[in-house]
């Protein structure tokens, strides 16, 4: 690999400190949630009404504590067989560059879609044209084969790589396919529009080639959390309420408890993200009846309550026992199970979403779960999931995808994410 | 018919690339004296067979009967240094090139067909000379340099489709098969020339669902690859899904006859059309991203056809055309490669991405095999393998496609 500088590439030409220049001068650095809205950026494309801008730069990433979007593409990638220290180093300037400018709403670079050369391939793919930066958040994360693979040290970065951060281990009833799982980077782009954050995925996937290639990739639609109060909880394809009690970005005393993590330094203000892709049983799902599937659960399809009743908000009771002495709440639902009071009082931030694939060949719909975690350690989410060994939902679903990500902190104006790990 | 040049694995194309576009500089004229070469029917002699780098002149008369050519290569026997051609029986003509240290080769095409006679090796020593010229005349030179790039792809192609069509004409089934992906080569290293022929790609190079679907006749290559691959009665198109025997029987003798003489006929019309001035013209009014586009197009094919497997569907030689067309496509690059590197600090960089772009995956293809020694058949390429030649393809293909605004600039 030769690829050593923005300036080299072409797709970057401006290069990093050219941002500044570049339309961003409307940029605010951002805290939790911090969304800014369109019509304080400079940048025309970016100041529709419905754009909603959510700044790059910042303590955080974008895309954890953010208000969860309707869509989402995630890539996970691996390095090129050949690649280097530099080829990585310079890969995360130009995906950051990259990656603050479409959050803006703008096209990947200075030229564009339509701005440049007649005679060279436009540097923008152009499916996001004159679409508004609609709430587009992108987030970048290192897997452990980054660190180490095979018990080589590619990129000068193993003696960084934080104890935690290991492939997850084999769970009861998984069925792991190798193509969708781990990876050495990822990158998950949520927005209100799926064409934006295909249109993200597409052209930080043309930028890499050479450096690094996706190993597998998902499309997921309808967000199946919420992370602010004034969001509703949505349903996942169970038809079940889903993130009732999910982490929000307005208690940042729970943020700091359950998602930022404080180690290693270069790691500090950032996060462990676990994905699981879960197959979801539908048709026979749909012939339970309207009590056992909320049994199963643990709370009402229609409210979203606990079964030891109150509202959808009301803490469930599981000492609550009925008329015959069975507890209201089964011991063996998935609520319970999940409960943080029968896990040391672990609470994870969960971002994920649904997924329709089509069918598989027996024709039954291939949809699910994309189920997506953030925690200060997955060890966190480890607990839970062996908490749901015995869950009553094991019946109706399947794990077929498994990775883990270290989530550095959001990189500062003018610098890139994950620089930390290279100082 | 023997492939008298074929690839090295791993051709460098370092060596004496600097002199494809090494205009002639008028200041450094007295540098060599001029070297003879005296082709005849069978041989091609030269007065030295050493010579100093700088502009170095090669004098050829022809004391043939047949009008004939005279070509200076690059080590692998397959780019083109220099060429000059049209030299009649009893005629003179003189090649001037500027060389720089390498190893070459020489040879004279009398006939202007097939492999040449005298093939010889050549060798140039001393110091690299810079190369100056305006761009205009580098341009130009590449251009001519590819046009006679492809003239000798398909005057080698021409001999050895016809033995190849004779022996399966014949039922010489195991000759046949041996030469069909290496007479593919040919085709395939100079696709997107011979594809921008919309009469004449169809009748060589369909494959049976296409010519189906327009519906026209289905003729050439792939007609003579099914009959030699005969597949099994419960096989399966190259879609999937349409069996293998619908519409489909194996050919007569008479069919044979048919099949092989009416493709011979189109490369004889393939070569016409390349000899023939519009061709040049052709070229030349493209310019200089003729080059680079048709090297991107030859990238293109691998992605988009030869990574699937469905090309060569019955006889599985997917590796030889898609190494044909890596081969190709980088002889197009070799021929703009020291004007791009000239054009500024990005572009060379852009050059050396490039560069070793071509060299990943030709080091990934030499690990199946060569023209020379045989390729493994694809189905015995896993699809993590094939993973590996997508990613290798498309990390040289990003690069290369900004390769024509480069050199225009």
């Amino acid at each position: 690999m030769t690829e050593t500088t923005a300036e080299q590439k072409g797709l970057s030409r401006r290069g990093l400190l050219g941002l500044h220049g570049a339309g961003a001068g409307g940029l605010v650095v951002g805290g939790i949630g911090g969304a800014v809205v369109g019509a304080s950026v400079a940048n025309a494309q970016a100041a529709s009404d419905t754009g909603v801008v959510h700044p790059f730069f910042g303590t955080h990433q974008a895309g954890i504590a953010t208000p969860v979007q309707d869509h989402l593409h995630f890539a996970a990638f691996d390095m090129a067989q050949d690649a280097t220290r530099e080829d990585l180093i310079s890969l995360l300037k130009d995906w950051s560059y990259a990656a603050a400018r479409m959050t803006q709403g703008l096209d990947v670079s200075a030229t564009g879609a339509v701005g440049g050369s007649p005679d060279a391939p436009p540097d923008d793919t152009g499916e996001a044209l004159g679409l508004p930066a609609s709430a587009l958040t992108i987030t970048f994360g290192f897997g452990p084969e980054l660190f180490e693979k095979a018990g080589v040290d590619r990129f000068g970065i193993a003696a960084r790589r934080p104890e935690s951060l290991q492939p997850l281990p084999r769970f009861v009833g998984d069925a792991l396919d190798p193509g969708a799982s781990g990876g050495e980077l990822c990158v998950q782009a949520c927005a209100d529009d799926p064409q934006v954050a295909v249109h993200a995925i597409r052209n930080l996937s043309r930028i890499a080639f050479g450096r690094a290639q996706i190993r597998w990739s998902k499309l997921g639609f309808g967000r199946t959390s919420k992370t602010t109060s004034q969001q509703s909880t949505p349903r996942n394809l169970f038809g079940f309420k889903d993130g009732t009690a999910n982490i929000l970005a307005e208690d940042p005393k729970a943020m700091d408890e359950h998602v930022w993590t404080d180690g290693p330094a270069w790691l500090a203000g950032g996060s462990y993200l676990v994905v699981r892709n879960i197959r979801q049983k539908i048709e026979p799902w749909d012939r339970q009846q309207l009590s056992e599937q909320d049994r199963i659960i643990g709370r009402s399809k229609g409210e979203g309550a606990p079964l030891s009743g109150g509202t959808e908000f009301t803490e469930p009771d599981f000492t609550k026992k009925d008329a015959t002495g069975t507890p209201a709440i089964d011991m063996h639902s998935h609520v319970r199970l999940a409960h943080p009071d029968f896990n040391h009082g672990i609470r994870l931030l969960r971002r994920g979403y649904n997924f329709v694939d089509g069918n598989d060949p027996l024709g039954s719909l291939n949809a699910g779960l994309f189920f997506l975690s953030y925690q200060r350690d997955p060890q966190r989410f480890v607990t839970i999931q062996r908490a749901l060994r015995s869950d009553l939902l094991n019946e109706y679903i399947q794990h077929t995808g498994s990775a883990v990500f270290a989530i550095p902190p959001g990189a500062k104006q003018g610098s890139y994410v994950g620089a930390g790990l290279f100082a | 018919m023997t492939r008298a040049r074929t690839f090295a694995a791993a051709a460098t194309l370092t060596i004496a690339a600097a002199a494809l576009t090494g205009c002639v500089a008028k200041a450094d004229a007295a540098a060599s004296p001029s070297i003879t070469v005296t082709s005849t029917d069978t041989s091609c002699d030269l007065s030295a067979t050493k010579a100093q780098s700088g502009t170095v002149t090669f004098d050829v008369s022809n004391a043939g009967s047949q009008i004939t050519e005279f070509y200076l290569f690059a080590e692998d026997g397959v780019r083109i240094v220099g060429e000059v051609e049209s030299i009649a029986p009893g005629a003179k003509r003189s090649l001037t090139v500027v060389a720089q240290p390498g190893r070459y080769t020489t040879l004279c095409k009398p006939g202007m067909v097939g492999s040449g006679v005298g093939k010889a090796a050549f060798e140039v020593t001393g110091s690299r000379v810079k190369t100056e010229g305006a761009d205009a005349d580098a341009k130009k030179k590449a251009v001519d340099l590819y046009a006679a790039f492809v003239k000798d792809q398909v005057g080698q192609m021409l001999p050895a489709v016809t033995t190849f069509a004779a022996a399966y004409a014949a039922g010489d089934d195991a000759t046949a098969k041996a030469q069909f992906p290496i007479v593919r080569g040919y085709y395939e290293r100079i696709e997107p020339v011979a594809g921008s022929l919309s009469d004449l790609d169809p009748k060589i190079d369909y494959r049976e669902l296409d010519a189906q679907a327009d519906g026209i006749p289905w003729t050439g290559f792939h007609r003579l690859e099914k009959d030699l691959w005969q597949p099994a009665k419960d096989a399966l198109n190259s879609d999937q899904s349409t069996p293998a025997w619908q519409n489909w029987a194996p050919s007569t003798p008479a069919e044979r006859k048919t099949y092989a003489d009416g493709l011979v006929a189109d490369v004889q019309t393939l070569y016409d059309y390349v000899h023939a001035g519009d061709f040049e013209k052709n070229l030349e009014s493209q310019g200089i991203a003729a080059l680079s586009n048709g090297a991107s197009a030859l990238l293109d094919e691998v992605a988009t056809g030869k990574i699937e497997g469905e090309e060569d569907w019955w006889s599985g030689t997917d590796l030889y055309d898609f190494t044909a067309n890596v081969e190709g496509s980088k002889m197009a690059f070799s021929l703009v490669h020291d004007l791009a590197q000239s054009k500024g600090a990005t572009a060379a960089a852009l050059v050396a991405r490039i560069d070793k772009g071509y060299a990943d995956i030709e080091a990934k293809l030499a690990s199946y095999g060569s023209f020379d020694k045989g390729f493994v058949p694809y189905s015995q390429v896993t699809e993590a393998q094939r993973r590996e030649l997508s990613d290798l393809i498309n990390a040289l293909a990003e690069p290369l496609s900004q390769l024509t605004s480069t050199v225009l600039k």
